[in-house]
């Protein structure tokens, strides 16, 4: 069919900010379908309030509106806009929940608005259980089977047919608290009492427990001529117990026969067809590893995480076809982009193993709980490519950046079989590790598959990896060429090979050279070779024939920054894409290195060539080696890829851009304060310490409180503001694991004022600002975890002045070339500090391209190529700013996903994503910022007020401002008390011990109000009831406020929705 | 132990062994299943070729007793890159290496399996060894440059009597050039009552069992090598139901009139989109020739077609104008591959059906 002719302009909705189970794919999803409409010629309107993506540039749609995606805002955009069809199976959950909303709402009828892809019907039997479990029983797939219970009589009842296991969940508590699997009636009869007990409407679902099954997936399509078919299948390493996206997982499936693969391929695609989806589609189901039986697990009507994946472990763009099918173009009818020669309605053929493994946020949050399950935890992940399922395996974990190059990690190398076995048995995102561990002891694998149920498919490819270990380690081993050969073939790392043989990498990776044992590199085609392909995307393998035939133009590398972590996310991912059309601009070649599956810069379209590799020395200078290019590119690939600038210096690699010198200048604290010394700049007193003993005499020195951190460290990792001399010593001995000359600790002065933050461009002798961006939250909140504002709003001219000044001399001070940041304090005496200056792209700088308009990853390229400020056509100096309106960014959070976090904001960095808001007042664009990051605000409500005894004083000022727009007042009795003084009317709630109906917990579990303000105490019965309260705001999605900034700015958002409510006395008339 | 892999072109695979000793030569094409490597191996209608997997991790689930397509494999040589020692699958009997030299099929590993694979792509399918480590390569070239191609591959894999498979409805004669047991399987799952005949067996004996259809099986090889065969199909049209697969298809195109020509490097794998060209539907097959029926001599003969190849647009699937025959190129009994096409069996059912029993 062709495309639809009756349509014009469409609405497509995003993401929105990036949260745990919805990352950065959803970028790459969206700017791909967003191309793809208007290459078909289609006015396209996008909604996103993620001001990080590709996807929210300007030049992506017709129109982009980075607004909240919520039902008020999307509404405005279809009254003005007037579209004649919204897609919203692009942006993920939160795009089809919005359109579900928008078509119950009534509006999309009223202005005739077309649902494209997959329509409401279909939608609602995906993703409503009830209706999804009667359609499956319709069509004759399996569900596993479940029951909704009210009293343990009926759950027993219900098993005595079933039989055990059963998972039983109570319902509606968050996380699954309370349930567990039972195995027998005694265990049924005590989980279901309890649960029932913790359920809020006493009820709960026995389900037959599937655990331990195979976990399968297919990613399916399916246009309007019923035209259906299968792009990839994967299977999790991990059986059914923990969430795919928590799961090593592997494509295409490794353990089925054919029987078993056609048999769940035409299951996923009788649902496909039974629910009329129209794009693409994740099918999971859960296959017994003992015989034919199957469940269906789940449906996801639309692209995913898992699509994004898919797209990249075949080369086919499902996102992309997914957009054409949604306008009515057929697979048949649409060319495979990847071969041009081929249609896109085939399944893709892999001549190559894909492993994913996901990237878990422990390492910032080392309290949580890591037990992996059905809740999501991975902030993002890593995909490698290989010839053999150990090369494949083993790219991967070195790709993690988990400071480690193999499967073994250091801390487990002492741990007893017993100690190992619990850790497998906790089931953590480490497991694999201790399995490795555990097998390398000489450990039973078979115990490995009865505890884990892995298939021992996984688990003797492990076992092939440690005996090539043991092999390299017996004595005389570092002269057998052969066995090299071997262990390269298998995936093992230089830097492994050579700490083993006891040689240095370098004299390793020489070695290997010298016997001729280098890797070539394949393509990915989607046809295993079967079609010339002209697809520039490809992964190395220690095989015969090289494919990448390196062209004569000037070509230049850009390394990427890996996997979404906490402190490095999408953002440096939308600099690297930027860097790269820059350079292909300027006639370049742009060659990329990157390993994560779900970002736009790894869509092989975006770059000349694409080559999805771990981003280490080795297998940087693999692809070096052979491109020979002028220089690589690091300072867009966050602090991955500046890590990488020395070693690959060493090596005789030119970095473009900011020298490595310059880069040491503004990293090495010594040659840093120098620097800012020389340049006459100011800069909170601190000290390098590398015994506890020295921080103790820095601390005594300076005055307490200090701000304590690791040198090297990335978005506050580790970071903590201490106040006396005990917090200090806990301090260097829990949250510090090694401290030595190369990596000590540095202990500053923590000063009290307000934060502020450049990016800058700077031509080595020219330097332009293109903003200044002001934080609401005082200094010792994470400036990633602020709310962020632009142009600055409380500050003097004369010290937004001073701040332009230090930036310039410290531009070109350090000779910076390209992108840097700076981050400043200013204290109460309106002096201004520098905090650190980052030698490179940073988290700001999508925000403050977009919100002045300053192309600044694009601007920063060109310097880099050696076009000066002035050539390119600006004026040095800082941009004029627009007055007319305001741009918050807001953190978000994933605090609901992580459990034991606490979600108390300071140093250290615990925000996965961000939302903007504009308007033309400050109050408006905070109101919109916070909406959009998921903040409920009513214009009427109450709040809940328990904070430290420092913090009384200002909390009464807040609270009378509460009370005066008419919100209600809870607190425990130390606060009560003294606004009742003050003359407030205000709840007094008991504290957690107190009592059973009226505690903190219960007022806020039952959303008796709608905010809570808490700060940090130092007492520690207090802080352990702060922490309950946090957890419990964040588990009943709850705004809780740790920074009265925020409670503050909050305020005065509400004030300017609300009357305000004075008697004629008080106003003294 | 090192093994050789030499194609006529003079180049040489250094790889490991496994499987047989008894090397051989043959025809080397690719397959791009990524799985189902065990109905391959079983499949004869690769009779004379070695196969090589293009799918680089192979053996992971072992043999197991149902997944055969047919008792005695029939491919001369099995080439893949990684080979599996330890398979995991709960119906797994043995590992492929111990099948592979039970039943005397030399095998080959670790060699570049996607340079190979590139290299057939562009020069088309080769004669190829499998040879041990010291052999004179010159010699060895000059020998494959010299070997004829076979002739006589049906024969060697067609049934050498006829026997029954008993049922209670249609009565179908399977002319067996090589058959696939998924034709059995998914003819006796609808009921089906075999008569299983060689493939030289003639229409007077066929139709002497009255049967209500026909089904013309794969096989290996050159559909012109069976002369016998595409006169007996011509004898039998008209007479009854005709239902062809793969050869099957091709000794009907042949039988009508129309011609056959080789393919570069052939159909192989479970990928492959072909249009229907009544309702425009695409449906994912699987297929395995190295053979085609040319489109444009069907423009003389009483036969249309039906199925086209999506992606080089090669015939795929044609129809008698005025009798109940029809055929397909590619493999709706799957195995390996999808299944997406079974519903053609329910075709030649209904079409049974409907031109009533006893023929």
């Amino acid at each position: 069919m062709p495309k639809r002719k009756d349509i014009r302009k469409i609405l497509v909705i995003g993401s929105g900010p990036i949260v745990i189970g919805q990352a950065a794919e959803f970028d790459y999803a969206g700017s791909q379908a967003c191309t793809s409409l208007r290459e078909e010629g289609y006015e396209v309107v996008l909604i996103n309030s993620n001001p990080a993506t590709i996807m929210t540039d300007s030049s992506i749609a017709d129109r982009v509106y980075i607004e909240p995606l919520s039902l008020e805002f999307a509404k405005r955009v279809i009254c003005k806009e007037r579209p004649d069809a919204i897609l919203g199976s692009l942006g993920g959950q939160t795009g089809l929940n919005l359109v579900v909303e928008l078509a119950q709402d009534g509006i999309l009828e009223d202005y005739g608005v077309e649902i494209l892809g997959t329509d409401l019907q279909a939608i609602n039997r995906a993703e409503d259980r009830e209706l999804f479990r009667d359609l499956m029983q319709e069509i004759g797939e399996p569900v596993p089977e479940s029951m909704i219970v009210h009293t343990v009589q009926e759950a027993v009842d219900f098993c005595a047919g079933l039989g055990y296991p059963v998972v039983v969940r109570p319902a509606y508590t968050l996380g699954g608290t309370g349930g567990g699997f039972a195995h027998n009636e005694e265990e049924l009869r005590r989980i279901t009492e309890a649960g029932l007990k913790i359920s809020p409407v006493h009820q709960c679902l026995i389900e037959r427990s599937i655990a331990g099954y195979k976990e399968i997936e297919y990613e399916v399509m399916r246009d309007a001529n019923d035209n259906a078919i299968v792009v990839c299948n994967m299977e999790n390493v991990d059986p059914v117990g923990i969430h795919t996206g928590d799961s090593i997982v592997v494509a295409p499936v490794q353990t089925l026969t054919d029987q078993e693969n056609q048999m769940l391929r035409s299951a996923s695609l009788k649902i496909i067809r039974a629910l009329k989806i129209c794009g693409g589609c994740n099918v999971q189901l859960a296959l017994d590893p003992a015989s034919f039986k199957y469940y269906v697990i789940e449906v996801n009507p639309r692209v995913s995480r898992s699509s994004a994946l898919a797209s990249k472990a075949t080369g086919y763009p499902i996102a992309k076809i997914s957009a054409k099918l949604a306008v009515g173009l057929t697979l048949d009818e649409i060319l495979n982009p990847v071969t041009g020669t081929s249609y896109a309605c085939f399944e893709p053929a892999l001549d190559y193993v894909v492993t994913k493994f996901p990237r878990f946020p422990f390492d910032k949050f080392p309290g949580a709980d890591r037990q992996l399950g059905t809740q999501m935890k991975a902030t993002g992940e890593v995909m490698s490519i290989g010839r053999s399922f150990e090369e494949s395996f083993l790219k991967a974990v070195r790709s993690l950046e988990t400071k480690t190059d193999h499967l073994e990690q250091k801390d487990m190398m002492d741990m007893s079989q017993g100690e190992l076995l619990s850790r497998i048995h906790e089931r953590d995102d480490e497991r694999i590790f201790a399995i490795a561990q555990y097998l390398r002891n000489g450990g039973d694998p078979r115990r490995i598959e009865a505890e884990t149920h892995m298939d021992p498919f996984f688990i003797d490819h492990l076992l092939v990896i440690l005996d090539l270990e043991k092999q390299a380690q017996v004595p005389g081993a570092k002269d057998d060429a052969e066995l090299l050969r071997r262990l390269k073939r298998n995936g093992f790392s230089d830097a492994w090979i050579a700490r083993c043989w006891g040689m240095s990498e370098e004299e390793l990776s020489a070695r290997r050279r010298e016997l001729g044992i280098v890797p070539v590199f394949k393509m990915v085609d989607t046809c295993a070779g079967e079609f010339t392909s002209e697809t520039p995307y490809f992964y190395s393998s220690y095989e015969q024939e090289n494919e990448s035939e390196v062209s004569d133009r000037r070509k230049i590398v850009v390394l990427g920054s890996g996997p979404i972590r906490i402190g490095q996310g999408v953002e440096f991912d939308y600099a690297t894409v930027h860097c790269v059309e820059t350079l292909r601009q300027e006639g370049y070649e742009a060659i990329i290195i990157n390993n994560n599956p779900e970002t736009v810069s790894t869509d092989f379209s975006i770059s000349d060539k694409l080559y999805f590799e771990p981003l280490t020395t080795e297998d940087v200078m693999t692809v070096v080696d052979l491109e020979q290019p002028e220089g690589v590119i690091v300072q867009f690939g966050g602090q991955t890829a500046i890590n990488l600038a020395d070693s690959l210096v060493r090596r005789g690699v030119k970095i473009l851009g900011t020298s490595l010198e310059d880069i040491d200048r503004a990293e090495d604290r010594h040659e840093f304060e120098a620097m800012l010394h020389k340049l006459d700049i100011p800069q909170p007193q601190g000290e390098t310490a590398v015994t506890v003993e020295e921080a103790l005499e820095i601390a005594g020195r300076i005055g307490y409180p200090v701000l304590v951190r690791p040198s090297y460290v990335l978005g506050g990792r580790a970071m903590e503001i201490v106040h006396n001399d005990d917090d200090l010593r806990k301090y260097m001995a829990t949250a510090v694991k090694e401290i030595s000359h190369d990596a000590p600790i540095l202990v500053d002065k923590y000063v009290v004022g307000k934060e502020l933050e450049i990016d800058a461009v700077a031509d080595g002798e020219n330097v332009y600002i293109p903003g200044v961006m002001e934080h609401i939250e005082r200094a010792g909140v994470h400036s990633g975890d602020s709310i962020s504002v632009y142009p600055a709003q409380t500050i003097s001219q004369e010290v937004k002045d001073t701040i332009i000044d230090y930036a310039i001399r410290i531009g070109k001070g350090f000779r910076f070339k390209g992108l840097y940041n700076i981050q400043f304090i200013v204290d109460r005496q309106n002096k201004v500090y520098v905090l650190e200056v980052n030698p490179r792209s940073s988290r700001t700088v999508p925000f403050i391209s977009k919100v002045t308009g300053v192309p600044m990853s694009a601007m920063a390229t060109r310097a880099i190529l050696g076009q000066s400020i002035p050539e390119q056509g600006y004026v040095p100096g800082y941009h004029p700013e627009d007055k007319e309106r305001v741009f918050v960014k807001a953190p978000v959070f994933s605090f609901a996903k992580l459990r034991s976090v606490d979600t108390v904001l300071g140093p250290e960095m615990k925000s996965t994503g961000e939302a903007l808001g504009s308007d033309t007042s400050l109050e408006k664009a905070l109101y919109k910022a916070l909406v959009a990051s998921g903040v409920r605000i009513p214009t009427h409500g109450a709040v809940l007020i328990t904070v430290a005894d420092g913090d009384k004083e200002e909390a009464l000022k807040l609270a009378r401002r509460f009370s005066d727009i008419g919100y209600g007042l809870y607190a425990t009795k130390g606060t009560a008390k003294l606004l009742r003084e003050a003359g407030l009317f205000v709840h007094e709630a008991d504290k957690v011990e107190e009592g059973d109906t009226n505690n903190v917990l219960d007022i806020i579990r039952t959303g008796q109000v709608n905010f809570v303000i808490n700060t940090l105490s130092a007492n520690n019965q207090a802080s352990n009831d702060g922490f309950l309260i946090r957890r419990v705001s964040a588990e009943n999605n709850i705004s809780c406020m740790t920074s009265l900034d925020t409670a503050n700015a909050l305020a005065g958002v509400l004030e300017s929705l609300s009357f305000s409510m004075i008697s004629m006395n008080e106003m003294g008339r | 132990m090192e093994r050789l892999l030499i194609l006529e072109d003079g180049s040489v695979y250094r790889g490991q062994a496994f499987g047989s000793d008894e090397l051989r030569t043959g025809e080397l094409v690719f397959n791009t299943s990524m799985t189902g490597y065990q109905e391959i191996l079983t499949d004869n209608s690769y009779c004379g070729q070695i196969v090589m997997m293009t799918y680089p991790l192979i053996g992971n689930y072992g043999i197991n007793r149902d997944d055969y397509e047919s008792i005695e494999p029939a491919v001369f040589g099995f080439v893949v890159r990684d080979l599996c020692e330890a398979p995991s699958n709960w119906r797994s009997q043995e590992t492929l290496d111990s099948f592979l030299k039970s039943h005397s099929i030399p095998g080959i590993y670790g060699v570049d399996t996607r340079a190979i694979t590139r290299k057939l792509r562009n020069s088309g399918t080769m004669r190829a060894m499998l040879a041990k480590p010291d052999t004179d390569i010159e010699q060895a070239v000059a020998q494959l440059q010299n070997t004829p191609w076979l002739h006589d591959q049906v024969a060697r894999v067609s049934s050498g009597k006829i026997f029954p498979i008993p049922n209670r409805g249609h009565k179908v004669v399977l002319m067996d050039f090589g058959a696939k047991l998924g034709i059995v399987r998914e003819l006796s799952r609808r009921g089906c009552d075999l008569i299983v005949v060689p493939w030289d067996t003639d229409a007077q004996t066929i139709l002497s069992y009255h049967p209500d259809g026909v089904m013309l099986s794969n096989g290996p090889g050159d559909p012109e090598d069976v002369p016998q065969a595409i006169e007996t199909i011509r004898q039998l049209m008209g007479k009854t139901v005709i239902f062809g697969i793969c050869l099957g298809h091709q000794l009907i195109s042949l039988a009508s009139g129309a011609k056959t020509y080789k393919l570069k490097f052939g159909h192989r794998g479970g990928n492959h989109p072909v249009v229907d060209l009544e309702t425009g539907r695409v449906d994912i097959t699987s297929q395995n020739h190295g053979f085609a029926v040319d489109i444009d001599s069907l423009a003389d003969t009483d036969l249309e077609l039906t199925h086209r190849a999506l992606n080089d647009g090669s015939c795929e699937g044609v129809r008698h104008k005025n009798l109940p025959v029809f055929s397909v190129q590619f493999h709706p009994e799957a195995s390996a591959g999808p299944e997406d096409t079974a519903y053609l069996f329910d075709k030649f059912v209904a079409m049974m059906d409907k031109e009533g029993r006893h023929a």
